[in-house]
């Protein structure tokens, strides 16, 4: 990919300069000058200029370096990840995606299951709608682990030639991916949040969000097979459970050694909290520097009780001590989609934005009229939250009858 | 101990506002800074340097002004910085750019740990620090949030999950990926800021690493975007007007339905 500015067409009006997220264009005698250096080619100037000053030139897949056929690839992989011996209802929800990719490419849907004593979980995946579950039932595999589980999926890709993976943007799908996709130098693709196939060229069309959800990118992997991504729990529809539904469970067991792990688990500690996992959360009520202090969040964790539903926090909150960082919604804290996040005296700066804008409903309730979280939300109460907390609370749990 | 932290220099969003007439970003002026993640793995680095002696070496792969972020790295407390730039790793997606400082962390030589901060803020992956570990064939601890100890070249860390934390342990060279959680970063000191000045920045091309240049940069990265657009931004709100037992009435009957 390469970025150019048309001298002839620049009239030199400084909109890209001002667009540029990475100040890499600079006004030299009147016309605009990127600073290859500084730029990511991410195109939001060539947006910004209306007079298409800038043209981007895009690789077309069909002439790429290195044209290899994959014919030999075939049918689209979900890992299955397990805690506990539970298969984790992101994988149900890539189950969801991977039977429409699969339909489209006239190929069958798998899924892959590691862990100790799950063959009753395999069970389940087929009743999600899967033509064959890939089983490795070992004790070395009970925990997630990253050696053995990165060692066993490589081999089982290498194996059955998959032509698409995908996997959970889990802290355990995160650290196990990364490491599959070095050893069978294969493309990946993190947190998409659209996957679609493009037929003719049989290729997997990833698009994501970048720069903190202010550009979507469409990312495609010619060359390398499988094509593997990752997306983010909550993202995808489950795929419907059927009792109906038939499949193999294909059980395969390796060589000892291919369970060594150099690390070893020690201890899972689960931390008892008065809510639930902010992640999993279809509800989450979430305070600010407006709460004033720790134990005003009794209203929060009031209202997100009544709702069923989590306790969040802004950096803010959390950097002064009111809440712990595992609640931390937002650019270094976590990233949420609930069905309704509740954001209670939360200004909205973009770092808390980016990590709950995707929410289906976000109601903001905040004195200060002008805060830009009332921009994203999609319904706001300028009020007293003091005031307006106890009386939603109390309304919710009538009407809810909790 | 040796340690090598890798970090990366990301345009700064702190300051970067919403138009609340177009609803879109305003980007002007938005300066670059260390990752957010980097500045706590720079400060681990040289907490288990107070405590068990050794060096602490920064390293970035990026253009030649990420030398600014090695800088701030070495006024925090690290002793020596490389910077692994040439205009063949432009356009490197996670493969490559894991390749590419792999390759650079193997002309360094020993070390012990490698710490990483767990993601980007620009690109939000979490794959390049596994991705240098599974390069290296090193065993790693992801989304550390304390090292309870290290002992006998062992190193016992909490790795954070969804639910709370795994304790694992692994053993020396070890790469680990750290949250937020794990510290406070400190400020430079005036004696850090003026060491970080005079500091040299030692600088790697691809011509000194002992890479495939087939696998370097755009041409190396097994992932190309083939389109880039502006997401359509948020549908303006509707704001609910009245008393407070009114509001609240209104916010109730919206959202009954939405719960069950």
């Amino acid at each position: 990919m390469s970025i150019k500015i048309i001298n002839e067409k620049c009239v030199g009006c400084k909109l890209c300069v001002r667009t540029c997220p990475f100040g890499a264009i600079e006004l030299v005698n009147k016309k605009a000058v990127i600073d290859l250096h500084k730029c990511t080619l991410c195109g939001a100037c060539i947006e910004s200029c209306k007079f298409d000053a800038i043209v981007l030139t895009k690789i077309n897949p069909t002439d790429m370096p290195f044209p290899k056929k994959f014919d030999e690839y075939k049918g689209v992989w979900v890992f299955c990840e397990q805690k506990k011996g539970v298969v984790q209802s992101v994988a149900y929800e890539l189950l969801g995606k991977g039977r429409e990719l699969a339909d489209t490419l006239g190929v069958e849907l798998c899924g892959v299951l590691l862990g100790e004593n799950v063959k009753g979980e395999a069970q389940k995946v087929i009743h999600r709608g899967v033509n064959k579950v890939y089983l490795v039932d070992e004790a070395a595999l009970k925990h997630y682990q990253d050696e053995p589980y990165s060692k066993v999926l490589i081999q089982l890709i290498k194996e059955h030639k998959p032509e698409i993976v995908l996997c959970g943007a889990s802290s355990i799908g995160r650290s196990l991916i990364s490491r599959v996709a070095i050893g069978i130098h294969a493309g990946l693709t993190a947190d998409c949040t659209g996957l679609d196939i493009d037929i003719k060229e049989r290729l997997l069309l990833q698009t994501r969000p970048a720069f903190g959800g202010n550009i979507m990118a469409t990312i495609i992997c010619p060359n390398h097979r499988p094509q593997m991504s990752t997306v983010r729990h909550k993202v995808m529809k489950e795929a419907v459970e059927n009792k109906h539904y038939k499949g193999k469970i294909i059980e395969k067991s390796y060589d000892a050694k291919i369970y060594y792990s150099r690390t070893r688990l020690h201890d899972v500690v689960e931390e008892i909290e008065e809510t639930v996992n902010l992640t999993e959360a279809n509800v989450i009520v979430s305070g600010g520097r407006g709460m004033q202090s720790p134990e005003n969040f009794k209203l929060i964790e009031d209202l997100a009780k009544s709702l069923g539903g989590a306790v969040g926090a802004s950096r803010a909150a959390v950097d002064s001590g009111w809440k712990t960082y595992s609640h931390q919604v937002g650019q270094t804290g976590k990233t949420v989609c609930p069905k309704i996040y509740i954001a209670c005296g939360i200004s909205g700066q973009i770092q808390h934005l980016v990590g709950m804008q995707s929410s289906e409903i976000i109601v903001a309730i905040n004195k200060d009229p002008h805060a830009p979280i009332f921009t994203v939300a999609t319904y706001g109460i300028v009020g007293d939250l003091f005031e307006v907390l106890p009386e939603l609370t109390r309304r919710f749990k009538e009407a809810l009858k909790r | 101990m040796n340690i090598i932290v890798c970090i990366k220099q990301v345009p700064d969003t702190t300051n970067v506002r919403i138009d609340p007439e177009t609803n879109t970003l305003v980007r002007s002026g938005v300066q670059s800074i260390v990752n957010p993640f980097d500045m706590y793995a720079i400060e681990e680095g040289v907490r288990l340097k107070e405590k068990f002696g050794g060096t602490v070496t920064i390293i970035t792969m990026g253009p030649p002004q990420a030398e600014e972020a090695l800088r701030e790295a070495i006024s925090l407390g690290a002793d020596g910085a490389i910077l692994i730039s040439d205009r063949a790793f432009a356009g490197s997606d996670t493969w490559a750019t894991s390749y590419t400082l792999s390759r650079a962390i193997q002309k360094i030589g020993k070390f012990d740990i490698i710490i990483c901060g767990k993601q980007a803020i620009d690109g939000d992956t979490a794959q390049v620090g596994p991705g240098i570990a599974a390069f290296l064939d090193m065993p790693q601890i992801t989304f550390v949030k304390k090292i309870e100890d290290i002992k006998d070249s062992l190193m016992r860390s909490e790795r954070m999950t969804e639910e709370g934390y795994d304790i694992v342990e692994s053993p020396l060279p070890c790469l680990i990926t750290v949250v937020k959680e794990i510290n406070e970063p400190r400020l430079p000191s005036l004696k850090g800021k003026l060491r970080a000045k005079k500091a040299e920045i030692k600088k790697l091309e691809a011509k000194d690493l002992d890479a495939d240049p087939d696998l370097l940069g755009l041409k190396g990265s097994p992932t190309k975007v083939v389109k880039i657009f502006t997401p359509s931004p948020r549908k303006g709100g509707q704001i609910l007007e009245g008393e407070v037992k009114d509001v609240s009435e209104k916010l109730v009957e919206l959202l009954k339905s939405e719960i069950c």
